[in-house]
């Protein structure tokens, strides 16, 4: 329940956006593929994925549509919109900034 | 277009919810069946594939709410979920809901209705081109005993005007109007008309930025005069000439001249008044003299002030003109100062006191019914104790236990206020029309920014009546209620204490608007029992003017007035029969300033005697029943070129000659022929307004023929006067067909007419402290009920180790009795205060009246006992057996 411990508060929506950059995907294919790609490091719970997933529609930066997935059944696949294109540029910048500052603190000591 | 994807989301979100809410759980299913294949792929069995992807996925239902939250209008459907929920509690308890929504609806009506006047009469800008900038300037006389008397705006001389005008720069322009009554006469055999008419200076419309709906305006050439040009106003211009635009050009006759209507005003030109039914120059048939004087004082001023000045630097140059004025009339009344006033409130003239009044105790009646409602809310929330504790126990937040009491207030002030709103509409037509003098009374009614008002007050006291008790009720000794005991915890005895304080507030409120109501109350009973100093009962009168066209010399005006008493008096069942300019109680109209030949000339700088200025008939004293002190009355041989005569009253005697024998001396009027008058007779006081102190009158001979306007016939008659009014018009239209009668009065009406306000705020003002004695006997009533219904256990107890039922009945009563006391002892001292607010309109009653203060004290005990006597005799006959049992 809650927010994952492991995520680092509001990075969540930085790795959706990030992960359906290439192709839009479904909410179980997102957190898979977060899982994956980070070394099965990062746990993404059903718990704040899907709140997450539905703010960032209503905030118009990912649309979502209904399409037959891979198993054949209906599936709601999340896409970028040109306006989450850019707060994903603008996100990723955020991070990589705050990234080099919090390593620069953690490696000077 | 990120805005345009969140309107859609927005869209959807608001439409298609449910369709939204099937998606998110097939979504959250997929999911479910992804993680169970996965499972399975990985080796599970069926059964536990699924045992360990649910156990995952945690609590579905948990899940859903957190991802719904996230959505727009999320706030929508939970106030949807309270209003459900509300309505159902509500509709629970009709009883309690019926009552409630009655008091907010009785309450917000009145206060709406109230605040649509106030709006329209002291808040609305007036419909002229940008009114903000517009101003009456008036003048004002430094003299404190003059201001004391109302006359702290002074009509304006218009050769100050002029000056004014030519002299100061500050203002954009000044304009001028004047009061006038014309008589319209028919050009096709139509009823000759007095019409109530103004005088406006040429730039009077184009100052206030007004095109005529039909034709043009004033020119500055027709503002002389010889002028005899008309504006018709819409009502006149629709009602007499049919709306005929034909008529702009046309030849129409005032006071028997001929006037070319040049244009007719807009239908919403109302100003100053909706009765003015036509407009003439400002000089039109003036005599030019009377233009060049500095002080009659006929004239309004309007002025623009110039966008880059400030009002008190325009102020201040047309200050100094008028002071180099005074200076140079120091022996006339030209006042030394001038005094600026807002458009608004020139109309609203002597209502803003009387409106802020009730504006004051409908507020205080509000009040009343929200401590009131908040009284039973408190009540409720002790009968849902249980189930507070339970919510709260099961983990609603308090936050949330708070919004859905609220969300209960509010249901019950809205039904309340739409209830008001309708009552509204009723009563401001009611109070608009049962008000007199109510200005631009014809514009006043419901709309959109008073819907807006009425919904404010609906929130306001919504939170005023429901915060208070939803805080104590959720408050955290609410759940020690689940570990004790169903009876007698803490939360029960705070909730004690709050009721009787709430009720405290009401009561001492309630005893305020009982001790206004009593002050005005007991004020209107003096004005009506003052004796006025003449005959009221069974006299009537009629107004009439002779047009000055036809009756050109004083011999046909005396011939006229005394052909015309002579028929009145022959009539059958008239006693008597008499001519006057102004009866007593119908105002002060005309004063004028004299000079006593045989006095020493008065201290320069020093204000001149002053008094009203009245014409009578010979008959005049002896049918209004004005006793005569001394001298004589006039007789038909006072009239012109006979030597001059005054009869002046006991006031004008005693003030003017203290000391001497006023008979035989004489008074000098400049205005009106610049002669010496000889004082013949002293009569009686009498007043000439209800309610305001006597002043000096002097009475001159009407038939020196020299006032053809503005006459009253009076008449005495030995049964009801009523029924005369049509033989007297008969008679007159004998005499001259062209001539309207006006103002068919009788005394008593001309009298009860002052009063009619009087009564209006008076009865207003105790409407509304007997509906809060009302709601504060009920309170008080709900409040030890409930008292005695929480202590059923103690007394039964106490009366079965042998309390006597007298005393129980005692101690019932005083603990019922002790908030009322409080707040009547609170209240009181408040009425001191608001005693002074209302002094100002209180006629022969102190602001602090013992016998008004002592009648409210008693009878707040006695409401207070009876509402305490029924629950207190229940408790005093309580069965101890039974009492026990319901343990």
């Amino acid at each position: 329940m809650g927010k994952p411990s492991d995520l680092v508060q509001g990075t969540l929506d930085l790795l959706i956006l990030k992960t359906i950059l290439l192709e839009p995907k479904h909410g179980w294919a997102i957190a898979k593929r977060i899982q994956q790609v980070s070394g099965e490091v990062l746990q993404v719970q059903q718990g704040s994925l899907y709140p997450a997933l539905h703010r960032l529609e209503q905030q118009g930066w990912i649309k979502a549509k209904w399409a037959e997935s891979e198993t054949g059944r209906q599936a709601k696949f999340y896409a970028l919109t040109a306006a989450g294109r850019k707060q994903l540029e603008a996100e990723t910048a955020n991070w990589n900034r705050l990234s080099a500052a919090i390593d620069l603190v953690v490696t000077e000591a | 277009m990120r805005w345009m994807t969140q309107l859609r989301m927005g869209i959807v979100m608001l439409f298609a919810r449910r369709k939204a809410a099937a998606q998110l759980d097939d979504e959250l299913r997929d999911h479910l069946e992804r993680q169970i294949a996965e499972n399975r792929a990985a080796g599970m069995s069926a059964g536990d594939a699924r045992f360990a992807a649910l156990r995952e996925f945690g609590n579905p239902a948990l899940l859903r709410e957190q991802t719904q939250s996230t959505w727009t209008w999320n706030w929508l459907e939970l106030a949807m979920r309270d209003v459900r929920c509300g309505a159902r509690t509500l509709s629970r308890s009709r009883g309690f809901s019926f009552v409630a929504i009655a008091v907010m609806a009785l309450c917000i009506g009145a206060a709406t209705s109230l605040f649509t006047i106030v709006r329209s009469v002291l808040l609305r800008p007036l419909p002229f081109r940008n009114p903000a900038r517009l101003v009456m300037v008036y003048e004002h006389f430094r003299d404190a005993g003059f201001n004391s008397q109302g006359f702290n705006y002074n009509g304006v001389a218009p050769a100050d005007y002029r000056d004014w005008r030519a002299q100061t720069h500050g203002f954009e322009d000044m304009a001028a109007w004047r009061y006038a009554e014309i008589n319209l006469t028919g050009e096709r055999g139509e009823l000759p008309e007095l019409v109530e008419a103004r005088a406006g200076s040429w730039n009077l419309f184009s100052l206030l930025g007004v095109q005529p709906a039909l034709g043009r305006s004033f020119t500055e050439a027709e503002d002389r005069p010889s002028g005899a040009v008309v504006l018709l106003s819409w009502n006149l211009f629709e009602r007499r000439f049919g709306g005929e635009s034909a008529i702009v050009g046309k030849q129409i006759h005032l006071d028997g001249k001929p006037y070319t209507v040049i244009g007719v005003l807009p239908k919403w030109f109302i100003y100053p008044d909706a009765k003015v039914q036509l407009w003439v120059t400002f000089a039109s048939g003036m005599p030019p003299e009377i233009l060049e004087h500095h002080d009659y004082h006929f004239a309004r001023v309007i002025a623009r002030l110039r966008p880059d000045v400030s009002l008190a630097n325009a102020l201040s140059q047309v200050e100094a003109v008028q002071y180099r004025l005074h200076l140079r009339n120091l022996h006339a009344p030209v006042a030394e100062d001038v005094a600026p006033r807002t458009l608004n409130e020139d109309l609203a003239r002597d209502v803003k006191k009387p409106l802020v009044i009730l504006m004051c105790a409908v507020a205080c009646l509000l009040l009343i019914g929200c401590l009131n409602v908040a009284n039973l809310l408190v009540a409720r929330g002790a009968a849902r104790q249980k189930e507070v504790a339970i919510r709260g126990a099961l983990g609603a937040g308090r936050l949330t236990l708070i919004r859905e009491q609220l969300t209960e207030s509010l249901l019950i002030c809205a039904a309340g206020g739409v209830g008001g709103i309708l009552l509204s509409f009723a009563a401001t037509k009611w109070l608009t029309s049962a008000w007199k003098d109510l200005p631009s009374a014809e514009g006043i009614h419901v709309d959109g920014l008073v819907m807006g008002f009425a919904c404010a007050l609906v929130f306001l006291s919504a939170l005023l009546s429901g915060l208070l008790p939803a805080i104590s009720s959720t408050t955290k000794a609410v759940f020690a209620l689940l570990q004790a005991s169903s009876r007698g915890t803490a939360g029960s005895q705070s909730r004690t204490a709050l009721r009787k304080t709430l009720l405290t507030v009401e009561i001492a409120m309630t005893v305020v608007l009982l001790i206004a109501a009593g002050l005005l109350l007991k004020s209107f009973w003096r004005l009506r029992a003052t004796n006025i100093g003449c005959a009221i009962d069974n006299v009537l009168t009629m107004g009439y003017s002779l047009p000055s066209q036809k009756y050109d010399n004083p011999a046909k005006v005396d011939a006229f007035n005394e052909a015309l008493l002579d028929r009145v008096q022959a009539l059958p069942g008239v006693r008597a029969a008499a001519i006057g300019t102004v009866v007593p109680g119908a105002g002060a109209k005309d004063d004028a300033i004299f000079t006593i030949p045989e006095h020493p000339s008065t201290a320069p700088g020093a204000p001149l005697p002053d008094a009203l200025f009245r014409m009578v008939s010979p008959s005049y004293f002896s049918t209004l029943q004005i006793p005569l002190l001394s001298g004589r009355f006039f007789t038909s041989q006072d009239r012109t070129g006979r030597p001059r005569t005054v009869i002046v009253s006991s006031v004008l005697a005693r003030q003017y000659f203290p000391g001497e024998i006023a008979l035989g001396k004489h008074l000098h009027l400049v205005p009106y022929g610049n002669a010496d008058y000889e004082i013949v007779g002293v009569v009686g006081d009498t007043l000439h307004q209800v309610g305001q102190p006597e002043m000096a009158v002097m009475y001159f001979p009407v038939l020196n023929g020299d006032e053809t306007r503005g006459m009253t016939l009076v008449v005495r008659t030995a049964s009801d006067p009523l029924p005369f009014s049509v033989p007297i018009q008969k008679q007159i239209a004998q005499i001259d067909s062209e001539m309207p009668a006006s103002d068919l009065l009788t005394m008593q009406q001309i009298i009860g007419d002052s009063l009619v306000n009087q009564s209006l705020i008076s009865t207003l003002v105790l409407a509304f402290a007997v509906l809060s004695l009302l709601l504060a006997s009920v309170g008080l009533y709900g409040v030890l009920a409930y008292l005695v219904a929480q202590r059923t256990s103690e007394i039964g107890i106490r009366i079965a180790l042998g309390a006597q039922r007298e005393q129980v009945l005692r101690l019932m009563l005083l603990d019922g009795l002790q908030p009322a006391l409080i707040g009547l002892g609170l209240g009181l001292a408040a009425s001191v205060g608001a005693g002074q607010l209302i002094r100002s309109v209180l006629y022969g009653t102190q602001a602090v009246d013992p016998v008004v203060f002592a009648a409210v004290t008693a009878t707040l005990v006695v409401v207070a006992a009876i509402a305490c006597l029924a629950p207190a005799w229940r408790a005093s006959r309580l069965d101890p057996m039974q009492a026990l049992r319901t343990e």
